[in-house]
């Protein structure tokens, strides 16, 4: 379809985003693949060990597979029950009710807020003498346990705090809802089909695009946790992230530390590209899965 | 008799429904809020307040001072002086390159366009730690390392997600405006500059708050290339100021919530005059992506 008809002039325009993709993209990617056969430390020319970085990350490193099984605790229970919380929340916006939209900006804002800030929010919630979570549950009669700092219980608090930040996900999940023709209800009730029989036959699949979109961002963006994990564990010394005993060092944050903390820029452009394999095998999973359950409309968008 | 019955009786239904409905929200939005509400309690109570068993959720003395500690505790002017710069110069620069290279991918023909656009969406699945050390080091051969070049320059070219929105915007606005303008003689640029964006300005407005909060927010990028604290932007600054304090022992909890809530508060603004953009962006990003 398309033809040269604006020939040169298309690329001029385009310039900017192609310039930027050699330089800042595909450059960078085949430099990263060299650099991971790499030892460097960034002082000294880089040398070849071939695929040393590899097989050590993949075999003979296990704290990076502490890191590759804490992102994926991480990533299997904060996705889902972050979807579920978002669908629950624009499922409850979605009813046609006075005054919604000031819920909406409750549960929207919390998720555009910085997150250092909010980190530090939390960091202070999670304080297990003086936090707000356990002066909660001490109402209720309940002893809270030590959140951030139990081994047990970090990851499970990272995911609880990421559930404050579902706005950006129920926001997609409320304009899919509010996307469904009216009609398809009323004629599903003609049918005689009940709300929950509506919901599953009506609401479900014409939704199901918009869990797909949420889920493989959910993924690709769950994998590469960062910010708290540095930000809110460990004392304040360098070094010290990821706490308590690497409960919360997730891949992102190994790889932070192995280049700007050790300057093994090799093995951490290795680590980086197991990570990217790893995102691509989670989303090529999930697309190949969708077939199955992703209901698209004919000839729609 | 009997219809009034039943009317009656959906009427009420109707009511417990939309009561149990307020009832859920309520419950959920004070969740949602109550760590707001209890950062900014902390943030008013003095030294021993912030220890009180049980908390005092309305201090008795409200210490608003607290706020003039955290904004002098660390350079807040200039952090703020800063970030305000760098965010501008992202936003202007995402804003013109973006739109430009989207029109040029929405209103051009030329060979293979629809390949470079598909190549275009793919970068964004790319996660930015396969780029990170080759541009770091090149960064570092530039001499980049402790300025804000790395920060602000790759706007330059363009960011692929807001490509995608405008070129999205672009191609429900009808040519018809194009061939109007060329019979008047204007040259592609003209038509870009003065038909197309003008048009455009909500996809404009939802594409300068994203990148507004994205830059904003930053903390990756000024982690690593950002090195003397006089040249940090307001969350880096943030964490420097939690491992002082925290470094220092004596946690002073209730200036650093006070902190921490300043540099929240812009974007509680940004969000809150321009909710509508949100929803549009997030709308148009996700149904069709």
């Amino acid at each position: 379809m398309t033809s040269g008809r604006d020939g040169r002039t298309g690329y001029l325009y385009i310039a900017p985003w192609l310039i930027g993709f050699l330089l800042l993209t595909a450059g960078p990617m085949c430099v990263s693949l060299y650099l991971s056969t790499t030892s460097w430390t960034m002082l000294t020319p880089p040398v070849q060990v071939g695929f040393r970085n590899y097989a050590a990350i993949l075999t003979d490193d296990p704290i990076f597979t502490v890191s590759l099984l804490n992102t994926l605790v991480y990533v299997v229970l904060s996705v889902p029950l972050g979807l579920a919380v978002a669908l629950g929340l624009a499922l409850l916006l979605d009813q046609k009710a006075k005054g919604v939209a000031i819920f909406r900006t409750a549960f929207f804002l919390p998720s555009i807020t910085n997150m250092v800030a909010v980190a530090m929010l939390w960091l202070w919630i999670f304080n297990p003498e003086y936090g707000l979570l356990n002066a909660l549950l001490q109402h209720v009669g309940i002893a809270g346990p030590l959140w951030l700092q139990s081994e047990v219980w970090a990851k499970p608090s990272l995911v609880l705090m990421s559930l404050w930040g579902v706005g950006g996900t129920m926001m997609i999940f409320l304009a899919a809802l509010q996307g469904i023709p009216q009609e398809l209800y009323e004629a599903a009730e003609l049918d005689g089909a009940g709300p929950l029989s509506r919901f599953i036959h009506v609401t479900v699949p014409m939704i199901s695009p918009a869990v797909l979109f949420n889920l493989v961002v959910g993924i690709i963006g769950t994998f590469q946790v960062f910010t708290q994990a540095f930000v809110m564990t460990g004392t304040a010394q360098p070094g010290t992230e990821g706490g308590p005993n690497n409960a919360t060092l997730f891949v992102v944050l190994y790889l932070y530390k192995k280049a700007f903390q050790e300057f093994r820029m090799g093995y951490a452009s290795a680590l980086a590209w197991v990570l990217f394999f790893l995102i691509l095998a989670a989303t090529v999973a999930q697309m190949r899965m969708a077939k199955r359950w992703v209901h698209y409309e004919g000839g729609e968008r | 008799m009997r219809r009034m019955d039943t009317s009656w009786r959906a009427t009420l239904t109707m009511t417990l429904r939309t009561s149990l409905l307020y009832g859920i929200l309520s419950v959920l939005g004070a969740a949602f809020t109550l760590p707001l509400v209890w950062m900014l309690s902390v943030s008013l109570q003095d030294a021993s307040g912030v220890f009180a068993q049980p908390f005092q959720w309305i201090p008795p003395s409200p210490r608003w001072e607290n706020y003039i500690d955290a904004v002098t505790l660390f350079p807040f002017s200039r952090y703020l002086f800063n970030t305000s710069v760098i965010t501008v110069s992202v936003v202007v620069l995402t804003v013109l390159s973006s739109s430009l290279v989207a029109y040029g991918f929405s209103r051009l023909r030329f060979r293979g366009r629809d390949a470079l656009f598909a190549v275009c969406l793919s970068t964004m699945m790319l996660p930015g730690q396969v780029t990170m050390i080759p541009l770091y080091a090149a960064y570092a051969r530039l001499g980049w390392i402790d300025t804000w070049y790395p920060l602000i320059v790759p706007a330059v070219f363009g960011s692929p997600f807001y490509i995608f929105l405008f070129r999205q915007f672009f191609m429900t606005i009808p040519r018809e405006y194009d061939e109007a303008a060329r019979l008047d003689g204007a040259g592609r640029f003209r038509i870009y500059w003065s038909i197309i964006l003008p048009l455009a300005r909500p996809a404009v407005a939802t594409v300068a708050l994203f990148c507004f909060i994205g830059a904003w927010n930053d903390f990756f990028n000024p982690l690593i290339y950002i090195n003397s604290p006089e040249k940090a932007t307001l969350t880096l600054g943030l964490h420097m100021l939690k491992n002082q304090i925290v470094g220092s022992g004596s946690v002073q909890w209730h200036v650093l919530m006070a902190a921490a809530l300043v540099v929240m508060i812009p974007n509680v603004i940004v969000f809150i005059a321009a909710q509508k953009h949100f929803v549009k962006g997030l709308q148009m990003g996700g149904l069709r992506g």
